[in-house]
């Protein structure tokens, strides 16, 4: 079986990837099919995995983090993805975007009031840059951000925020500068926001085709009322902080499709070793084997384009277009094994009953979100010149 | 208190078990090794009972087997123990239940104990003996298959409860003494990121027999009473039968004459 194994790993960061693999084997797996169905939230199961720190598992020890490597993380919410995508879907994004942003530009007390507890796992934490006319065009959001004497007001919309409904605090992009004096990017501020302040209301969850069971929502931001210091570094640095965060979280989707894809490439090997036609397991024909050994060796590349970059990124690194590659390959490597693993099932791979067909809704959308696969080639096209 | 805890890594239960050519032993290639399940509940009543005792209380795994053993005992050193004592000589390779517990017993005498669990048997041989055995080398009561346990507030005795055919047996014992854990006694906890972190500084003494005072020609392999002639796998199943271009009738005649005469079960 193709299970995730990386040649040096520690004792330590081996025992981190098996707690991964037999924690998801036991508490998420068994039940991704029924919350896929019912699109429920486990936020008990979330927080079970807080609590054991896998919600703060590359923040510095300094912050009640586990201080480990960056590889390390990347295999344990492969686990986590290869078991059910909408929950390593929280997972990725805590653990990059919030996180990063927190460590590299809090201050004192921003860390000790947010991101300790993140690490500890009692707070959810998520990330609202996305709005309904600024999507692969970030930089065009149109939050407003106003500053009052007692600190700030936020007013304005965001769109498909992952655990808009869910998290305890969002980091929400916002507009610093002067309406009719946009300045681009350069005018985006980053805030720390309370999900239970007064004026930020989270909308009804989308209905998914994938990752049902992630939450998904817009954000209505009306005289949101912020205290000063819920400004995160500086103001007008805010679209630096995202791509910042991105980075680390496009490494993060990169282990998600790896572990999807993986988890179907499971499934085929055991089915067509099973399913007989014209007297002979399926896997007996060689358009089948070489279907196999094809999604095979796309998923070790992916894993290993990912693990690349993430060791580069833990060597301080500017892992902009690295990230890029990751998040581009394991994401379109994702979509195809598991349409391949479709065809291989045949009429039950397009039946609910049979596990392939959620993982093909799940891994769509990892070449959409932190950025759709086109704006990953933009990026690294960019990197080239 | 002094918890202490017997431990025996096993391969994982969903390893396929292949048998040597030469049926002396198992293939030991691409087995993945765990705690055996039963063991767990040890760990976890131990660490409960740590938690309820508090005061300067330990727990402290006592584990015999070769040097991949340690990767389990990390693994309960993450779930919370304390310390740890691996009995590690190559003399007990093929060494009986006796041997095991011999050399067991003496390494638990020699760390001190007010409490003793383990699992009701290891889930490789089935063998159920090492814990009865370490009792009476102790010359203390135990009781095994517990799926109750409780300590009185001076923690002079415990009183355990057993599932028995149709109902449920209570025992009460004095302290010290072994109790071996069975399923549903509790809820076994999942080793942390941080008490894997933890776990890395923990001290894991390391001893052979000749360190606990243990002669290994009559403790080891030499001195077994027990010696297993042979590994035979599971026969391969055989493929089934299907009755074809007959009427109903004359198939289910047919089908009950195959069982009763063939198959042998009606
Ligand atoms: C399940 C889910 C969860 C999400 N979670 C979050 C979250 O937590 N936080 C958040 O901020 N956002 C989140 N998003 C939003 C996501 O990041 C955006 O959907 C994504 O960035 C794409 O933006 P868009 O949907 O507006 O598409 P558009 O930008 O409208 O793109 C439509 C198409 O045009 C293409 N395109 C656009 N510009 C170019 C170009 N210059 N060259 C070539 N092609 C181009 C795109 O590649 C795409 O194929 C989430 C989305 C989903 C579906």
């Amino acid at each position: 079986m193709p299970t995730a194994t990386e040649a040096g790993l520690s004792d330590t960061q081996r025992q981190v990837v098996e707690l991964a693999r037999e924690f998801a084997r036991e508490r998420i797996e068994p039940f991704a099919a029924e919350w896929d169905r019912t699109s429920h939230f486990p936020r008990d199961v979330i927080d079970e995995m807080g609590k054991l720190g896998f919600f703060g598992m590359t923040t510095p020890e300094e912050y009640d983090g586990m201080g480990l490597d960056t590889v390390t993380y990347l295999l344990a919410l492969e686990e986590v993805a290869a078991a059910d995508a909408a929950i390593a879907v929280s997972m990725g994004i805590h653990n990059a975007i919030p996180t990063t942003m927190l460590v590299k530009h809090g201050t004192t007390e921003q860390r000790e009031r947010w991101l300790k507890p993140m690490a500890r796992g009692e707070l959810l934490a998520g990330f609202a840059l996305s709005e309904a006319e600024a999507g692969s065009d970030a930089a065009s959001l149109a939050a407003q951000a106003t500053k009052e004497k007692q600190g700030w007001v936020l007013n304005g919309a965001k769109a498909w925020a992952t655990n808009a409904g869910t998290a305890d605090l969002m980091m929400i992009m916002a507009r610093t500068d002067q309406t009719g004096a946009r300045r681009g990017a350069k005018g985006i501020s980053t805030f720390i926001v309370p999900t239970d302040s007064p004026g930020y209301t989270a909308c009804k969850p989308e209905d998914k085709m994938g990752l049902r069971a992630s939450n998904t929502a817009a954000i209505e931001l009306s005289d949101c009322r912020l205290p000063a210091d819920a400004l995160l570094g500086d103001g007008g640095m805010g679209f630096v902080y995202a791509m910042e965060g991105l980075d680390a979280g496009r490494l993060g989707i990169g282990a998600q499709g790896v572990g999807i894809a993986r988890r179907a490439l499971e499934h085929c090997i055991r089915y067509t070793a099973e399913r007989r036609q014209f007297e002979k397991p399926l896997h007996d024909f060689q358009a089948v084997q070489f279907k196999l050994a094809d999604m095979a060796t796309r998923i070790e590349a992916a894993r290993a384009l990912a693990h690349r970059a993430a060791v580069r990124k833990d060597a301080g690194e500017n892992v902009g277009m690295h990230a890029s590659m990751a998040k581009l390959f394991a994401s379109e490597t994702a979509m195809w094994v598991t349409t391949q693993a479709i065809q291989l099932f045949g009429g039950y791979g397009y039946m609910r009953d049979f596990p392939v067909e959620k993982l093909f809704r799940d891994a769509k959308v990892t070449e959409i979100y932190e950025g759709t696969s086109e704006i990953q080639r933009l990026v690294i096209a960019r990197a080239l010149r | 208190m002094k918890i202490i805890v017997i431990l025996k890594q096993v391969p994982d239960s969903e390893t396929k078990i292949k048998v040597k050519g030469d049926g002396s032993g198992i293939e030991t290639d691409g087995i993945k090794y765990v705690i055996s399940p039963y063991d767990e509940y040890a760990v976890e009543e131990a660490l409960k009972l740590k938690e309820k005792a508090g005061g300067d209380s330990t727990v402290t795994v006592v584990s015999a087997g070769p040097d991949r053993t340690v990767e389990s005992i990390r693994t309960a050193l993450a779930m919370g123990a304390d310390a740890a004592v691996h009995v590690n000589d190559p003399a007990l390779e093929g060494a009986d239940s006796l041997g095991v517990a011999r050399a067991l017993a003496k390494a638990i005498q020699d760390n001190g104990f007010d409490i003793i669990f383990a699992g009701k048997q290891g889930i490789d041989q089935d063998n159920s003996q090492v814990p009865s055995a370490v009792a009476e080398l102790l010359d203390i009561p135990q009781v095994n298959i517990i799926a109750k346990f409780e300590i009185t507030e001076d923690k002079s005795k415990a009183t355990v409860s057993r599932r028995i055919e149709g109902g449920e047996e209570t025992i009460e014992t004095s302290l010290p003494a072994l109790f071996g854990c069975e399923k549903g006694l509790n809820e076994p906890r999942y080793a942390s990121l941080p008490g894997i972190m933890k776990a890395k500084k923990k001290p894991v003494k390391t001893v052979d027999l000749a360190g606990l005072g243990l002669d290994a020609g009559e403790v080891g392999a030499a001195g077994s009473h027990v010696k297993i002639l042979k590994w035979i796998p599971l026969p391969e199943r055989q493929a089934g039968k299907i009755l074809q271009g007959m009427e109903t009738a004359e198939a289910s005649k047919e089908l009950v004459r195959l069982l009763r005469e063939e198959a042998k079960v009606i």
